[in-house]
């Protein structure tokens, strides 16, 4: 079990708040809230240690190319990088979306 | 293709818990206590496990079939539907409040998707105790307002879930669900591969699969993979009336011809065990 936080650059607000995915193996359960001033804080609580250096590249990417301004945290139970990324994106898109209920 | 349009036509059992719940209840779900109330589980992180910011269970209120009902969810995904401490008290609660709602004249009924392992062993006794509480809840509030049990996906329902899933006033399942005391897997692990290949599908779904338990009186309802057939299904349970349930008047049946079955081959026996196991059973049938 390991857990760090870390933050990135970013410039655009989201709308609302997303939850997706689900603890079990392979996936991982995402939560994110609308942040703070100019950057994107994770925090990364996962079961498999040893892997932060792959973490950071990741996330590094992601916020490089969806500069979102978001509190995010991730509870992992073992998913690949491609999840992760995924999840990422799902979330993303569910913060922003358009609602035809707002 | 609008969201709900997909919902109504994807596979049901394929769906995740709230797209269930969405698919069933329409704009009129809404979920309380979820992850971002962050209520979890605390005995997890001590085994190295994780947790899962609503402990597998999401709880809430809708209206189906033009009745305000609660309902619950079972995530099968985390921790394989397995009820813990937390979980297993959010449903009770809701239960609860749901039935005290009814005697203060406001009827609320219950509908519970269940795919559940059953007890989550690492919480044990915290575990079973508020499966106790759930199964206390159900027979309140089932004289008060219908309480409706759904088993739809491959994970299905055991142990003491399977338990409070036959209180239940109506149980619908899909044939891709199943529903027993000790799953396949746990039987294998215990007796051997040769008391039960929990691979065999076919052998399996023929034994404990919901169209096998319709045929034999333990389920009531039996839906096609879909929405649209789970909602229909769903409504016929809702309209039926409220009473206790047949299933356990009909086991209570079995159970006196069992009796008579057994006093015919053994009237050898002692005639003194037959006096109590009967007088037991009298007392079991009394109390349903």
């Amino acid at each position: 079990m390991e857990e760090f936080r870390m933050t990135f650059p970013a410039s655009q607000r989201v709308r609302r708040r997303a939850h997706v995915g689900v603890v079990s193996s392979g996936d991982l359960e995402l939560l994110l809230e609308p942040g703070n001033a100019d950057e994107a804080i994770v925090v990364v609580q996962t079961k498999v240690s040893g892997y932060r250096k792959i973490w950071e590249t990741l996330l590094k990417r992601f916020f490089e190319r969806h500069a979102f301004i978001v509190s995010v945290e991730i509870r992992d139970g073992g998913a690949t990088p491609g999840t992760v990324w995924l999840r990422l994106e799902q979330g993303m898109e569910l913060a922003v979306e358009d609602r035809a209920d707002e | 293709m609008s969201k709900q349009t997909w919902l109504k036509n994807a596979s049901f059992t394929e769906l995740t818990p709230r797209e269930r719940l969405d698919a069933l209840l329409g704009g009129s779900s809404r979920e309380l206590l979820g992850p971002f109330a962050r209520v979890s589980s605390p005995w997890l992180a001590l085994q190295g496990l994780m947790a899962q910011t609503d402990d597998g269970v999401i709880v809430g209120t809708g209206v189906f079939a033009e009745r305000p009902m609660v309902v619950a969810a079972i995530e099968p995904a985390f921790e394989g539907g397995s009820i813990g401490e937390v979980g297993g008290t959010k449903i009770a609660t809701m239960l609860e409040l749901a039935a005290e709602s009814c005697r203060d004249g406001v009827p609320i009924a219950a509908l519970l998707l269940i795919e559940s392992g059953g007890v989550r062993l690492g919480e044990a006794n915290l575990g079973l105790s508020a499966i106790a509480r759930i199964q206390r809840a159900i027979v309140a509030l089932r004289q008060l307002a219908p309480v409706v049990a759904l088993v739809a996906g491959p994970t299905g329902c055991f142990g003491g879930m399977s338990l409070a899933v036959e209180l239940c006033s109506q149980i619908v399942g899909t044939k891709h669900g199943r529903l027993g005391m000790n799953g396949p897997e746990v039987i294998e692990q215990e007796a051997g591969a040769d008391e039960i290949d929990s691979t065999d599908r076919r052998q399996i779904w023929k034994l404990i699969g919901c169209e096998a338990r319709l045929r034999d009186g333990f389920i009531d309802f039996l839906a096609e993979d879909t929405a649209e057939s789970v909602a229909t299904e769903l409504q016929k349970a809702f309209e039926c009336p409220l009473r206790s349930p047949q299933r356990i008047a009909d086991a209570y049946q079995r159970l006196l011809q069992l009796r008579e079955a057994q006093r015919g081959q053994d009237e050898s026996n002692s005639a003194r065990s037959y006096a109590k196991s009967n007088e037991q059973i009298d007392t079991e049938g009394q109390r349903l």
